[in-house]
Parts: structure tokens; sequence; C-alpha cells
């Protein structure tokens, strides 16, 4: 064999051997990103990428999907990424379709989301003179990505290609900009592949340290009431399976926070439930009275903690993180381990296995009754609302029930999250997608389309709010188009539900504007639909269906389930009152957690 | 005992070793800016490597915050090597440019401060001087006040700039893979 080259093992994709060809700085991008594998892109075209988009339309690997608002590209190649794994690429022109890109790219960031977004600048010459649809996008995108490239010469684009790819897929996964000015578009280069990359200051440690390891399964042995804290980590580092067999080993319960729901099933019966802010008492009990934090691609987030002082107070911390710069942020780590945890789960049960070798294990008995009692006690639940009208929390379990965990759920950001986190039933990775860190309204349709492109085999649904459908409904028209036929259930509410509960909670039911009047006035006397959903889905070339009767709800899942031809949009019209339960208010301690409003659970029992 | 700054927080020394690419200096001083790390003074320049700058960082940070300020730094991938340069073991130097008054009455005692500190004169007008001298920072400080009563008119100042002491460099280890 003549091929015996040294592979960068650090090139993405296939890495097939391509020798030199002439070509233009466009011709370049897209046979990168050909031989980076990439078989999907989300864009839109203008100026400054025009030339880009001409060998775009020669390609017989990469297929783009346009879409109809930049920023609904990006949320799409997030979901891509998320619901398979693959780095998710996007497309914009320099200016405004660049700065479009914004929220995605920060909502990427926050959630270490894989993605390139590759977009068009103005020719190099005119750089820095206001030009015609001129924005410094690497300045404004540096902040809220793991990298940002600038692109003036053609002869630089195979490297940086690689390199972007590389960055976003590898160490902490997050999202990559390559801004390539015009001129470097049109320029004649040489392709060839693969690049040799530089990226000197990138080393990303996937390996534990071996002391660190033994250690905290020292701990985790001597401990009574160890807790596993599961992160949205252990799915980027696809170690679901490895998780299982240690939790297992070890017999503590589980809590996976909201951007780790499916890494561990719901079924299982170490799984004590989600903790945090809108958690089951269950599961942030067993944060708040653990002695042993056994912390997993977690961060340690706000919305986890509640009040940070009083989080966990006799709790000693193991933390595991491909990022070191998590460990010991917010909470003091006792244990520290960087690396994945695809490699560090399997060593950290093997450490287990020695241990309990050589040692009694503890009797986890005691705390698992206490958490029992808990789980048992306070199950989630919902009261059926006193207007009549329909329980949101229902519509989302009956879809849940209906698509089972094959489907794969996409929530946008409010109060319907919550519920699609609480009461969907999640058990495989990937399952559920949702913007956790950034919390952005309008995630939820575009990033579906993108899950639908990158799983055309499986039934994908948007759930969403009548507050966030309105913010990027749009992309029904690059569904409908494209044939992508995501299933969109509107948890219609007529307002923006999440911060009228909080009106009602925390400023009197004073409802500043939060009425939106998608089924009703804000005396909520009148039926206005503004707009209706249903035309509008019709106006979109999908199908429009409304239910707005307890009785005929599974009846409209299953209508929505035998169309496959388009998109359908279901309107269902639900309580404005119902509230997420339980709630730990912001800035309080996770202790004073309520079931219901004013109500906080009995966490001892009579006979603790 | 490490200097600490008003509020009694202790000042430290980091010295980054960064790719020589356009936009780096704003990646660090924005990484400073968005995650409230209170940078006390900067300094940026060529180092005796080709395509690398050393970025000289005064912060005022204890132990805890100065971990987060090294491993968010690190994160950056233009970022070559952290390194943090203890008093004792480095040398800390900063510029100072003055222009003080100084007429005939007020010449020489002004002089007679510069020479007692071991500074400069770089400039003579009727009715001023433009003192040049350089030193650990609180020789400086020293300085200032001596010269403030004659009236200072302008003050420019290099931020620190440090080396470790001894044979060793910085990016003897930061370059092999």
């Amino acid at each position: 064999m003549l091929t015996t080259t040294t592979a960068d093992e650090r090139i993405y994709g296939p890495a097939r051997n391509v020798a030199p060809e002439t070509v233009t700085g466009s011709q370049a991008i897209i046979r990168s990103l050909e031989e980076l594998g990439v078989t999907d892109v989300f864009g839109i075209p203008g100026g400054a990428i025009l030339p880009t988009y001409d060998p775009l339309m020669d390609s017989e690997k990469v297929n783009h999907i346009l879409v109809r608002h930049e920023q609904g590209g990006g949320h799409a190649a997030q979901g891509y990424a998320m619901a398979t794994g693959k780095v998710g690429v996007c497309f914009a022109t320099s200016g405004p379709g660049a700065t479009n890109l914004v929220t995605p790219l920060a909502d990427a960031h926050m959630d270490s989301v894989p993605m390139v977004a590759i977009t068009g600048q103005v020719n190099a010459s005119v750089i820095g003179t206001d030009a015609f649809q001129e924005a410094d996008i690497v300045g404004i995108a540096t902040p809220v990505t793991k990298h940002t490239f600038l692109v003036t010469d053609a002869d630089e684009i195979p490297r940086v290609m690689a390199e972007a790819f590389h960055i976003a897929s590898t160490g902490r996964p997050g999202p990559v900009l390559v801004d390539v000015t015009k001129s470097a578009q049109t320029a004649q280069t040489t392709f060839s592949w693969p690049p040799k990359l530089g990226l000197t200051g990138y080393k990303p440690v996937t390996r534990g340290h071996a002391k660190q390891v033994r250690e905290a399964a020292k701990l985790i042995a001597a401990s009574h009431r160890p807790v596993f804290y599961l992160g949205g980590g252990i799915i980027k580092a696809e170690a679901s399976e490895e998780f299982k067999a240690l939790a297992e080993a070890v017999g503590a319960p589980v809590v996976n926070t909201l951007m780790a729901r499916g890494a561990f099933p719901d079924s299982h019966p170490l799984n004590v439930g989600m903790p945090g802010m809108h958690g089951s008492v269950s599961a942030v009990a067993a944060l708040q009275q653990s002695d042993l934090l056994i912390t997993l691609g977690a961060r340690f987030d706000d919305r986890v903690t509640g009040q940070l002082e009083s989080f966990a107070p006799e709790a000693k911390v193991i933390h595991a993180d491909i990022d070191p710069a998590e460990i010991s942020k917010n909470r003091y780590a006792d244990v520290p381990i960087v690396g994945s945890l695809k490699e560090i789960i399997p060593e950290l049960a093997t450490a287990v296995e020695d241990v309990f070798s050589n040692q009694e294990r503890p009797d986890l008995g005691p705390w698992w009754t206490r958490l029992n009692r808990l789980v048992e006690t306070y199950p989630l639940g919902w009261t059926e609302p006193e207007d009549g009208a329909i329980a949101p929390q229902k519509v989302i379990q009956k879809i849940g029930q209906a698509s089972g965990p094959e489907g794969v759920y996409v929530a946008g950001v409010g109060q319907h999250q919550m519920w699609a986190a609480q009461f969907v039933g999640y058990e495989r990775p990937r399952q559920w997608l949702n913007s956790g860190g950034l919390g952005t309204m309008g995630y939820s349709v575009p990033a579906a389309m993108g899950a639908a492109v990158g799983n055309p085999d499986r039934t994908v649904w948007a759930i969403d709010g009548d507050g966030c459908f309105q913010m990027t409904n749009q992309e029904l028209a690059t569904c409908a188009i494209n044939g992508i036929p995501i299933k969109v259930a509107v948890i219609n509410n007529s307002s923006l539900g999440m911060v009228r509960q909080w009106q009602t909670l925390f400023y009197e039911s004073r409802y500043s504007n939060t009425d939106l009047n998608t089924a009703l006035n804000p005396s909520g006397e009148q039926v206005v639909r503004i707009p209706d959903f249903v035309t509008l889905a019709e106006a979109y070339g999908c199908a429009g269906l409304r239910c707005e009767r307890d009785e005929d709800i599974d009846s409209v899942i299953a209508q929505a389930l035998e169309i496959n031809d388009r998109p359908v949009v279901i309107d269902f019209v639900v309580s404005r009152d119902s509230m997420v339960w339980p709630m730990v208010p912001a800035g309080v301690s996770n202790s004073d957690i309520q079931v219901a409003r004013n109500l906080t659970p009995d966490f001892d029992g009579e006979d603790d | 005992m490490a200097p600490t700054n008003a509020d009694g927080v202790a000042r430290r020394t980091l010295s980054v070793l960064v790719e020589d690419v356009p936009g780096v200096l704003s990646r660090v001083s924005g990484l400073f800016a968005r995650r409230a790390f209170n940078i006390h003074s900067l300094a940026v320049g060529p180092s005796e490597i080709e395509g690398l700058s050393r970025i000289t960082v005064v912060v005022d940070a204890d132990a805890h915050l100065l971990e987060q300020i090294t491993k968010q730094l690190n994160k950056l991938i233009n970022v070559i090597k952290i390194i943090e340069l203890e008093p004792a073991q480095s040398v800390q130097r900063e510029h100072l440019l003055i222009k003080v008054k100084a007429d005939a009455a007020t010449r020489l005692q002004v002089t007679q401060a510069v020479e007692l500190f071991r500074a400069k004169i770089v400039d003579v007008s009727t009715d001023s001087l433009t003192v040049e001298a350089t030193g650990a920072a609180d020789k400086l400080d020293a300085l200032l006040s001596v010269l403030e009563p004659f009236g200072v008119r302008e003050i420019v100042r290099s931020g620190t700039l440090a080396i470790s002491r001894g044979a060793k460099s910085m990016t003897d280890k930061a370059l092999k893979q």
C-alpha cells in the first residue's frame, strides 16, 4: 500500500486524500464541506455569500435547505446537531444576514452545540469603511462562540474549514463562525485535502487523571447519600450506556438536568427525576440532602442550584467535565476530573469495583427509603383548570405517549418547555431538544426542522407556545416546500405564559403586556385569534388542526400522526391559569421548593 | 506577601503567550470585560518567537478568581500558555512619562528629585520638564508623590511588564506538542 500518510486524527469527516486542484475560494468552501462529510446545510443567500452559492448548486453531496430567516437556519443547524451528534452547518450573507445568526450562535454556545456558521463578508479592500451590508461579525460573535475566523486569503480556506469543524466537534463542543470575504471567495486558489491544521493553543484533555478517578471512587465508596448529578455533557459524550453500567454498579439515585433529559431512562428505578427550578421534589431533595454529588457533565447552573450558598450544604463534590473552566466555577469541587465522560465513566466504574471488592459497601437503604417516600408522596402532576379549559400538561403527556421514546421532542421556552420536560417521558439520548442555557423563545420550530432533516425516519414534534411560535413560524414554509413533515403542537394559552405565571406569583396578578390574543381577549370572555393558527398553517401549506375540548385531544393527535405528506400545526387551546409546579422561586434555597402555591413539601415524613 | 489593591484583594501578574493574529488582544480584553474580571493593567508586544506575542496582565483577584481567569483564558484558541509571575520570582517593571511644571524657581528642586529616583529628564521647556522613569510600580508611585507638589501636567504609564528570574523561558515547553 502506498497511501501510508500520517493522517491527522483531528480532521473531521472521512479525511480522504484529494490531489491539488485549481479552484476559486468559493469552490474551496464547498469542496471542504464535501470532504468534511457534510450532507446538509441550512441557509439563505445574499450579496456577500453569492459566489459560494454558485458552486453549491453543483454539489451532489451537499444538500442546501433554503430557510426564510437566518435565525431559522441557525436553530435548524442546532437541531440537526443535537438530534444527530454531527456538526450542524448554516450559511448567511454579511451584515444583517450574519447578525441574524447571533441568537443561534449564543444559544449553541450556552448549550455546547457543535455547529459551524459560514458567513460572507464584504471585500477585504472595503472592510472598515462602513460598506453596504458590512458588520464586524467576528467582533460581534466572538463573545458568544467557541471561536471565530475571518478569512481574507482564499489559500487559507481548507485549513480554516477543517479547524472550524475540529474546534466545533471536540472538547466541549460549541459554535464556530467562519467569516469569508467576498474577495477571498472569488480569488483563485488550490484545493487539496486533508489540510495541515495549526491550532497550537487548542489541546482538549480527554483522559481523566487516574489518581483523581481513584479518589472519586473512594468518596463514592464512603458515601451514604450519594447522587449522580447528570448534565448535558453526557449526551455530547455519547456516554449513556457507560453511565448506566456505573449507576447500576453503585446503586445511587440519578437526577438528570433539563439538558440531560433522556441521557438516563426515566423508567429506570434509579432515576429520581429532574432537579432545578421546576424539578421534582425527589430530585431536588436528592441533591439538597446528599452527602456526595457525583457530577458528570453538568455545570451547577443557577436554575439547578437555586441560591448557591445553601445548595446541597452537606455534600462533597466530585465534578467530571471536559471543560476545566467549569470545575469549581460555581461550586467548589473536592475531586475534579477533567476529561471526556466517555473515557472517565468506565474508568470510574472499574475503580469503584476495585474499592468495593476490598471493603464493605455502604448501606444506601435509609437514603433510598427517604427518597422513595418523596418519589411516592410528590409525583409530578397537575390540577385540572378551574376555567374548564384543557390542562396543557395533559396535551403534552398524551403527545409523549402517542409518539413514544422513538419520537423527537423539541420545545420552545417557557411553561410548555417545562411541561414537556416533565411529562413527555424520556428514554433515550437525543429524544429531547431545547434551549436550556440561553432560553431562546422561537427555538422550537426551526430546531425541529433541523432535527427532522437529520432524523428523517423519526416523528419530530415541535412542542411550542403561542408566544414562541410567533417568533419563528416562517420556517413552516421551509418545511412545507422541502417535505419536512414536522408536527407542531402550539400550547396556546393566549399569553406569554411563564411571564404571566411570575406576574401571578410575584406581581399581584398585574398582567403587564402578557396577553397575546391568540385564543381569547385579555378579559378571557371573547374569542380572539390573531393570528388564527389554523388558517396560518394552511396559508403555509401545512395542515392546520384545532383542539379545544378535553375529549378531542386523543383524536386530534391521532389525526396529526396520520398526516405525513406535509407539516401539521395543532392549535391546542389550553387554560391560561395553569402553572408550572413544583417551583423554586429565583434566588431562593432549593429547600424552600413549593409543590403548589405556598405549599412546601414535608421532606422528613413522620417516621424519619 | 503578595501586593494588594485598595480593597485588600491580591494583585497578581499573569504572562500570557498568544498567537500574533488580528483581533487577539480584543479576544483577551473582551473576555475580561464579559466575565467581569478586573484588569489593573495590560501590556502587549512581540515575544522572541516570530508569530507569538506576549501579554502581561495585572489583575485584582483572589486565588479562586485567578484560577477562573486562567482557565477561561486557556479556552481562547489563540492563547498558547499562561503563567503567573510571583513578585519574588520575577522582575516587574513599569515605564512612566510625566510632564511636570518647573520654572526658574522650582527647576532645581525638580531636577534633584528626579536624580534621587534615578529617573531621567527627556524634554525641557521654559516652564516644564518631562521625566522618564522605569521601575516597580511602588517606586514610580513614590516618584509621582514627590513630583506632585510642583504641579503635574500629564502622566503616561505603560502598565507592568514582567519576566521570570533565572534561565528558564516561558516559551520553552509551550511550543512542544
